[in-house]
């Protein structure tokens, strides 16, 4: 009895751990099929602001650092070595010291140098004489005052003030190093990196196709021997594609809770996973033309606000309610559940209305006379569906909105003339980290400022948080802000959704990150266990 | 014939001509540019540097200049470059027009192969059960929405053979585009099929009870005889119309069957060039588009004369 139950152990054992051996070993070749839901704009990252680029342009480039690409929740303590070996802040954290790798080369074979990274940032800053068609994220760089270069291998920083989060934004996909000898026109349309993929070709509706580099300076990656991307805009077709196994990725963080459900009864053996993505929906109220320049009315839109019951029938659950950064545990830097409920809008639904009743009754706005506005938002289910949600909160408090769907592309140029009264807008966040939130966001001038929330006061805190390197300390600062920036009513955030992504079991090493959209496509790793 | 064929093509150009300014013009009216779409892409609008790129694109200059410009591209064979893929409008327009055509031609091919022989059939079965079947399957036909067809055939494929029939590279060789092609052409041809059997159905009937068809019944002619030689050739003239506005909306009108398909074809492409307001590329591919359908329609009047000897154009 005993023999057999040892003899049946070992086969129990063996069963398990071959497998197991078996996964664990990456193979070599392959390629990858992923469905792209759409022609990205072009592949040039440093000119485009959306992740329809970075996914399949992340692996052409290497950055200086790079999140780690199997951590999914991104930090400051995740950030790794890539072109850089090792760095170093200077003791008045003023400069910030890269010592480069050497031996590594441009997809064309052209010797990477430090000069190349001075080229990077003197395009982002406007310095070159080449310049970019369009540049979303020289904000980010607003506190660099130069870069300088001491040999080929070694490259300094030099920032106007002490700022940690500056390693961060370097980490993130949007920072990939570009060469000084490819012209600026040509990466939009010709990428050269000194990353684990080559750019082959893109045909505007069919295909990206991306191929392996053999002369990677990571010896023995990547892995995959290319990676084609299918471009299929019918999210139904694309389903059935990955079903049918034509792809073996669905697009990154485009699968819903429904779609992840549908595909999961149609192919079970699919691994998907529903996360943050770090876009938030929130609303732009103008402040700048009546009603709304007066804050109380601000405050009483604030207070109709039922978060929950909108993620509930906007998302059937699946998003998370927080403040102006994505709230824990996936989020590093978001406001704690119990200092959100403090917050006005964020406790008891009923209570907050009658509030907000109260206010508009003080102005004249009754359910027998009430305040009568358009909810501006673009043309897009995204944007509609929680918009109309959005609409029939405000008629809880007497007020009675009207949608106003905005044709996509009149947008951005309708709410920069302020010709709207409450619009509901999406608010993606390259990095999780206060700096690119709150400079981006909310500090006077800027860009994505979009209903003009400036607060000179507040404008300050910015400064000491990002200058602070005590983590606690900064932490501490940041949710100060973040509840000033609520209580202000600077762009009330309504939620902030969780999105999918599935994958065929033979696709190894993919890691989705919980905590941003633009950062986990290097894909140098992945392999196919077929 | 010749003066009339000078004529035509005169008349031809000037249609032409009539389309180049009205989709000039309704570009330039629909809200936004390129600029600003790729500044919507990035979620901001940079004043200055959005009038660089319009300046830069010639998008700052009149409205006549710009036309001007166009049309003298055009008549150089310089259709500009396509402001999305920074690529010449032409490389970008022709590798999409035979993989729209192959579509096309293979739905036309299908509606003409089960229309015209149904119809007859349905016509000279008239009110039998047959009849009855066929104008239940041409009613279908017409009603079915083209992306519900669509979107349950790939259904059925995926759940019954586990594969989807769906353009994800070039065909590598006859067979397989064929294979590629006829379930969309199919799904397509379909509806077209159910046009033209209704009506050569109906233009049959009209036919079928004219005197000379009877004449030529008396004199002892065989029911094939009558049916194809006598009625038909004289029923198949509107069919003719409509099998020719049928080809024309064919090459520029399969938007839907292209998107759920994922065929590339140039439909999707000029749907998506409207999205980025593309101009170079749609105003050329209207105009291809529309070249095609005014080409197509000269071929039919010549057909006319061609099938009725009492056709003559002077």
């Amino acid at each position: 009895m005993a023999a057999r139950f040892a003899a049946l152990a070992a086969v129990v054992i063996a069963g398990l751990t071959i497998p197991a051996a078996h996964a664990a070993e990456p193979k070599h070749g392959g390629i990858l099929h992923i469905y792209h839901r759409e022609t990205p704009p072009s592949l040039s990252i440093h000119e485009e602001a959306t992740f329809s680029v970075n996914a399949p342009a992340m692996a052409i480039y290497n950055n200086l650092v790079i999140y780690d690409q199997h951590k999914p929740q991104a930090s400051i303590a995740t950030i790794e070595p890539e072109l850089a070996t090792s760095w170093a802040w200077s003791k008045d954290n003023l400069s910030l010291t890269f010592k480069l790798r050497s031996g590594v080369k441009w997809h064309d074979g052209v010797a990477f140098t430090a000069k190349d990274v001075k080229c990077t940032f003197d395009l982002l800053q406007g310095k070159a004489q080449d310049k970019f068609r369009k540049d979303p994220r020289k904000d980010w760089y607003a506190n660099l005052s130069d870069v300088t270069v001491a040999g080929d291998d070694e490259v300094t920083f030099h920032l106007k003030r002490p700022q940690p989060s500056f390693l961060a934004m370097l980490a993130s996909g949007y920072t990939p190093i570009y060469s000084c000898h490819v012209p600026a026109a040509q990466m939009r349309t010709h990428p050269i990196g000194t990353g684990p993929f080559k750019f082959v070709e893109m045909k505007q509706n069919e295909s990206i196709t991306l191929v392996k580099n053999p002369d990677y300076w990571k010896k023995g990656l990547p892995y995959l021997d290319g990676i084609e991307y299918t471009i299929i805009k019918n999210r139904a077709t694309a389903i059935l594609a990955f079903v049918a196994g034509k792809v073996d990725v669905t697009f990154p963080t485009e699968m819903t809770a429904a779609n992840e459900a549908d595909i999961k009864k149609q192919d079970p053996t699919a691994i998907c996973e529903l996360k943050p993505i770090n876009v938030n929906t929130n609303l732009i109220i103008n402040r700048d033309k009546p009603p709304f320049n007066n804050p109380d009315l601000r405050q009483a839109l604030a207070l109709s606000l039922d978060r929950k019951s909108m993620i509930d029938i906007v998302l059937q659950g699946h998003g998370d309610v927080g403040g102006s950064l994505l709230p824990p545990p996936e989020g590093v830097w978001g406001l704690p559940k119990d200092q959100l409920a403090e917050l006005p809008g964020y406790g008891d639904v009923a209570k907050d209305r009658e509030k907000a009743k109260a206010i508009l009754a003080k102005l004249g706005y009754t359910a027998g006379n009430p305040l009568k506005i358009k909810v501006s938002t673009r043309n897009l289910a995204t944007y509609r569906d929680p918009a109309v949600v959005l609409i029939d909160q405000l008629k809880q408090i007497n007020v009675e909105a009207e949608l106003d769907p905005v044709e996509s592309s009149a947008w951005f140029a309708k709410v920069a003339r302020g010709d709207y009264a409450v619009g509901l807008n999406l608010t993606g966040n390259g990095i999780d980290d206060p700096d690119q939130a709150f400079y981006e966001n909310y500090s006077c001038g800027s860009e994505r400022n979009y209903t003009h929330y400036c607060n000179k006061d507040l404008e300050k805190l910015f400064d000491e948080q990002s200058a602070e390197t005590d983590l606690a300390k900064r932490k501490k600062l940041v949710w100060e802000i973040d509840k000033k920036i609520q209580e202000d009513v600077a762009r009330p955030i309504l939620y902030h959704a969780r999105t999918g992504t599935c994958w065929k079991p033979f696709v190894k090493n993919m890691t989705i990150m919980s905590n941003n959209a633009y950062n986990g496509y290097r894909y140098e790793d992945l392999w196919l266990d077929k | 014939m010749g003066t009339y064929l000078i004529r035509r093509f005169f008349l031809m150009l000037l249609t032409l001509f009539g389309i180049s300014v009205l989709i000039f013009t309704m570009l330039r009216v629909v809200p936004g540019n390129i600029a600003d779409i790729l500044f919507d892409a990035a979620g901001m609008i940079d004043v200055s540097e959005k009038a660089k790129l319009e300046h830069e694109l010639g998008l700052d200059k009149p409205i006549a200049v710009q036309y001007v410009a166009w049309i003298d591209g055009l008549a150089h064979g310089d259709l500009g470059y396509s402001y999305v893929s920074e690529k010449p409008a032409l490389q970008e327009i022709l590798p999409r027009i035979p993989i729209t055509a192959k579509l096309a031609g293979l739905a036309l091919l299908f509606s003409i192969a089960f229309g015209v022989p149904l119809g007859v059939v349905s016509a000279v079965r008239q009110n039998s059960k047959l009849d009855y079947a066929l104008r239940v399957i041409s009613l279908s036909g017409l009603s079915v929405p083209a992306f519900w067809l669509g979107l349950l055939i790939l259904m059925a494929f995926v759940h019954f053979f586990g594969t989807i029939p769906i353009y994800t590279e070039p065909p590598k060789d006859f067979w397989s585009a064929l294979w590629l092609f006829s379930i969309p052409a199919a799904a397509v041809g379909f509806r077209s099929s159910a046009l033209i059997m209704r009506l050569t159905r109906s233009s049959m009937l009209e036919v079928l009870r004219q005197d000379y068809i009877r004449t030529a019944r008396a004199k002892g002619a065989s029911d094939q005889n009558v049916n194809y030689n006598h009625a038909l050739r004289n029923a198949v003239l509107p069919v003719v119309t409509v099998i020719g506005i049928e080809a024309a909306f064919l090459m520029g009108g399969l938007i839907v069957t292209e998107t759920v398909f994922n065929i590339p074809g140039i439909a999707r492409f000029l749907v998506e060039a409207i999205r980025w307001r593309d101009y170079p590329i749609v105003q050329n591919l209207v105009m291809f588009i529309a070249f095609v359908a005014v080409f197509i329609n000269f071929l039919v009047d010549l057909l006319y004369a061609a099938l009725d000897p009492r056709i003559k154009y002077s």
